[in-house]
């Protein structure tokens, strides 16, 4: 059952003998170690196992491995860290936009892919871009404003 | 700054040093390296007596300073809250603070982080303690530099005599010892004005650590060996499990062990994904025995308004019956609550390991001193082989299913001796076993002279318990449940939670009356209880009072409210919406509510701004403003961030939640069919301080929670006519016709 499968993540081939069913999130998660991703329905519904899949946010709880394969993966991690974190990344420590911040990482992956797309985007945008993201502690408005500083400090 | 505070397995000379001059502290760290050193804690662990400055604070060979906690961080911020409170106290700055929460070998017992107290009791704690240990410290101070206390200056932990110049650190001064003495609650404390940490916008450390994928949840420890379980849920409550398709198991690899107790089963394996298609083999084969779940929903209220055998007297006051009876105006209005749904946005977790006769659970409870009372209950061995370790998780708002996976891995591990087990709740078992929000039903009644003054009110409530936790009695677990031999469950009487916030701070003459009843759901603590459904009625009532007197709805309040600060949080939510000239002009409907959190703690008023759609026949939250009084706030941005979190999650509630049933079971599964507020649909927020400097700080975190959901049908009211006092608001409840 298991196959070995080439995973492209945050610019590193793994090869791992895993199940090829296997949704990428434990793959990342528990193979990889990564946090960034994680578990919130395992249904498509809630954004907090967001990453970029060929640039794209995409959730990770139902894609099975095999399917991953065939794209190239970015992770939370992969896009910075604390010493030399993405710009979203910086703007939501800087304007302290988080509460439990378990949704965090499908907050800034989708914020990320929409600034590569769109320097100067609208609140509306904004909104749009994060729609797929479920906060519970009610830190949006937090999250917009620090995307807006984020897109500001970075101007196309 | 950093949550750990951790000696290194790496370096035993360290380690050997700190334990010989009692500084041993082991704090949480989700590097896994660190769990290696656990397991030596209990014969290690200090004693703690919550008499001694000890058990607050620590200092450490390098000067810095551990923070204690019996209280958990939930995503509210209460660790840098806390850490700025010691700093302030002991003057040393932030960079040398650490904290340790809530663990039962090295904490103080604090019980439950819950009804916004934790700055109010071990926020208390911890500044007397460190003012304590400042005076301890100077007094050694004074000796070794051979002056007054009061000719001493301290800066970072670095104590100077004035006259002389000569310094000496509070590192030097203990030399590596413990801080002697006990907490007196009579040590001098910094007066207020003087503060320069408390009362700032100090930024919270672990954000960075979030917002970069570094560990931080329970949900992200790895230890060495670490097997994965799920557990295969009855479907409803009180299923009993007839079948259990066990052979199907043999086809499957990293099974490790099928353990079943009357109707409580859980699968250990290997690897994660092995557990999950494991259960989900199991689950479509099981076959149970299923009661009904009675009452129907479309009979819920009818159900609960029957019940009124275990009722109380909550506030008693004769007149009111006769003074509403003749008034000219008479007023009587029925407000309804759904069952609401915490919905964390990560299920529940929880990791435990049996190892050399000794149970160490990480756990994202809200009380892990409860909790490992309660284990020992479910497991029958005493406390003291029992170490429970609070670890944050995804956003705890009440009683969720913490404990409830705390008790599963508990099982599951005590089938696995020596391997550590975590169990990750799926997401479907989070929303149908979560304790709810109860369901509830009040009926306000009133009274106006001919000149539109309030006369009197009248209160009359329905609700089940607010408060099951799981107190040392394993009945309250889901799994003790289930067990072969099953622990029983039993409501305790508190009611106190029920009735929250149901006494009117107005100055009227009013009664109120709780009527305790069982519903069909399970259900506990959801931030502010019974709160959130009193204040929702009380406010929107006071609004329909205010419409027949003729009165704009915020002049009626103040005219009632002799507390100058409850006035004044009203006053400046009004001033800072331009409520009197927009509620002339109409632009859009505006809506006003005010509460007291418990009526001692915060006080809090929120304007809510909606517009109309009478084409589409919808509405649109557009924004919703507050002004906060939290006494002497300790973090401002922390108490922004929860007030303006607790309207949008409050706003969510009030306009899109309510938990379905039938006689299956729970129909609320998953997030399609239990919607919460998503991004284009969250309100513009804006929060207002006051911050009372040198007076007692406040609980914050659930104040907003009750005024929201007034604010939002008092807003629909005024622009629609359409007064709806049944939750969730839903369009469709508008009557358009009159709009």
């Amino acid at each position: 059952m298991e196959q070995t499968i080439v995973l492209k993540v945050n610019g590193k081939d793994w090869n791992l003998n895993i199940d090829p069913e296997m949704p990428l999130l434990y793959a990342l998660r528990n193979n990889l170690q990564l946090n960034g991703p994680k578990y919130g329905c395992g249904m498509a519904l809630c954004g907090s196992c967001m990453v970029l899949l060929d640039g794209k946010a995409q959730p990770s709880c139902i894609m099975p491995c095999s399917t991953a394969a065939t794209h190239t993966i970015t992770t939370l991690e992969g896009i910075g860290n604390r010493e030399n974190p993405h710009p979203v990344q910086k703007a939501c420590i800087e304007e302290q936009a988080a509460q439990c911040g378990y949704c965090l990482n499908g907050v800034i992956m989708c914020a990320k892919e929409l600034l590569e797309n769109n320097k100067n985007p609208t609140d509306a945008e904004i909104r749009e871009a994060l729609q797929r993201v479920l906060c519970r502690c009610g830190t949006h408005t937090r999250f917009i404003s620090a995307i807006k500083k984020a897109a500001a400090a970075n101007p196309g | 700054m950093s949550i750990h505070h951790t000696d290194t397995p790496a370096n035993p000379g360290r380690r050997h040093f700190l334990k010989t001059t009692g500084q041993l502290l082991i704090g949480f760290s989700i590097i896994p390296s660190t769990f290696t050193a656990t397991h030596a804690m209990a014969a290690d662990a200090v004693t703690v007596d919550e008499g001694s400055i000890n058990t607050w604070l620590r200092i450490d060979a390098e000067g810095n300073v551990t923070v204690l906690t019996g209280k958990t961080e939930l995503g509210q911020g209460i660790k840098t809250a806390l850490m700025q409170i010691a700093a302030e106290e002991l003057d040393v700055s932030m960079k040398r603070m650490h904290i340790i929460i809530a663990d039962t070998a090295q904490t103080a017992d604090e019980r439950y982080t819950a009804g916004s107290a934790s700055i109010e009791s071990s926020g208390r704690a911890i500044r007397e303690a460190a003012a304590e240990a400042r005076k301890v410290l100077l007094e050694m101070a004074a000796e070794k530099l051979q002056t007054q206390v009061g000719g001493l200056n301290v800066k970072d932990g670095m104590v100077t005599a004035v006259a002389t110049g000569k310094s000496i650190g509070y590192a030097a001064l203990l030399d590596g010892k413990n801080i002697q003495g006990k907490v007196s609650g009579k040590a001098p404390q910094k007066d207020p004005s003087k503060y320069t940490l408390v009362g700032t916008s100090w930024p919270r450390e672990d954000i960075a650590a979030m917002a970069t994928g570094e560990p931080v949840y329970v949900q992200d420890m790895r230890l060495p060996g670490m097997l994965h379980a799920r557990i295969v849920r009855p479907p409803a409550y009180g299923a009993r499990l007839l079948t259990l398709p066990e052979e199907k198991l043999k086809t499957l690899p990293g099974i490790v062990k099928l353990v079943r107790n009357g109707s409580f089963v859980g699968i250990v394996a290997q690897e994660e994904y092995q557990a999950m298609k494991a259960l989900k083999l199991l689950q479509q084969g099981a076959t149970w025995s299923k009661p009904a779940l009675q009452p129907a929903q479309p009979q819920l209220f009818d159900h609960i308004l029957q019940q009124n055998a275990n009722s109380e007297i909550v506030r008693k006051n004769e007149s009111v019956n006769p003074a509403i009876e003749g008034a000219a105006t008479k007023l009587e209005a029925v407000y309804k609550r759904p069952y609401h749904m915490h919905g964390s946005i990560g299920p529940s977790c929880a990791i435990a390991e049996w190892k050399d006769d000794q149970l160490t659970v990480w756990s994202h409870t809200q009380g892990a001193f409860p909790l490992r009372g309660t284990l020992s209950d479910l497991l029958g061995i005493p406390e003291a082989k029992i170490r429970v370790m609070a670890v944050p998780g995804s956003g705890c708002y009440g009683h969720n299913g913490a404990d409830d996976v705390g008790a599963d891995a508990a099982l599951l591990a005590m089938a696995v001796p020596g391997k550590p087990v975590r169990v990750q709740w799926m997401r479907d078992d989070e929303h149908s076993w979560e304790p709810y929000g109860s369901a509830m039903l009040l009926r306000l009644k009133g009274g106006l002279d001919a000149q539109g003054n309030l006369l009197a009110l009248s209160t009359e409530l329905w609700s089940d318990t607010h408060s099951s936790r799981p107190g040392g009695r394993a009945g309250h677990f889901i799994a003790g449940r289930d067990l072969e031999k099953p622990f029983t469950f039993s409501v305790g009487r508190f009611s106190g939670g029920s009735y929250r916030n149901s006494q009117p701070l107005y100055d009227t003459p009013s009664q109120v009356i709780l009527n305790n009843c069982k519903g069909p759901l399970r259900t506990s603590a959801l931030r502010s209880l019974g709160a959130y459904a009193n204040i929702f009625a009380l406010e929107s009532f006071m609004d329909e009072l205010a419409h027949k007197a003729g009165k704009d709805p915020a002049d009626f309040r103040l005219k009632y409210l002799k507390d100058e600060r409850a006035k004044a949080v009203i006053e400046m939510v009004m001033e800072k919406t331009q409520w009197r000239d927009r509620i002339k002009k109409k632009a859009a409907g505006l809506g006003i509510a005010f509460a007291q959190y418990k009526n001692d703690a915060s006080y809090c008023a929120v304007v809510a701004e909606v517009q109309i759609d009478k084409k589409a026949k919808q509405y649109r939250l557009i924004k919703l403003t507050s002004a906060i009084d939290a006494g002497q706030a300790i973090n401002i941005d922390g108490i922004i961030n929860q007030t303006a979190g607790g309207m949008i999650q409050s706003a969510s509630w009030t306009m899109l939640e309510e938990v379905r049933y039938n006689e299956g079971g729970i129909l609320t599964r998953a997030w399609d069919s239990y919607p919460i507020l998503r991004f284009n649909a969250v309100p513009h927020t804006e929060v207002f301080v006051i911050n009372k400097t040198g007076l007692p700080p406040l609980g914050a975190g659930e104040a907003a929670q009750g005024p929201t959901a007034a604010a939002i049908a008092n807003a629909i009211f005024n622009a629609t006519g359409s007064r709806l006092r049944e939750l969730p608001l839903k369009p469709a409840k508008i009557d358009w016709n009159k709009v």
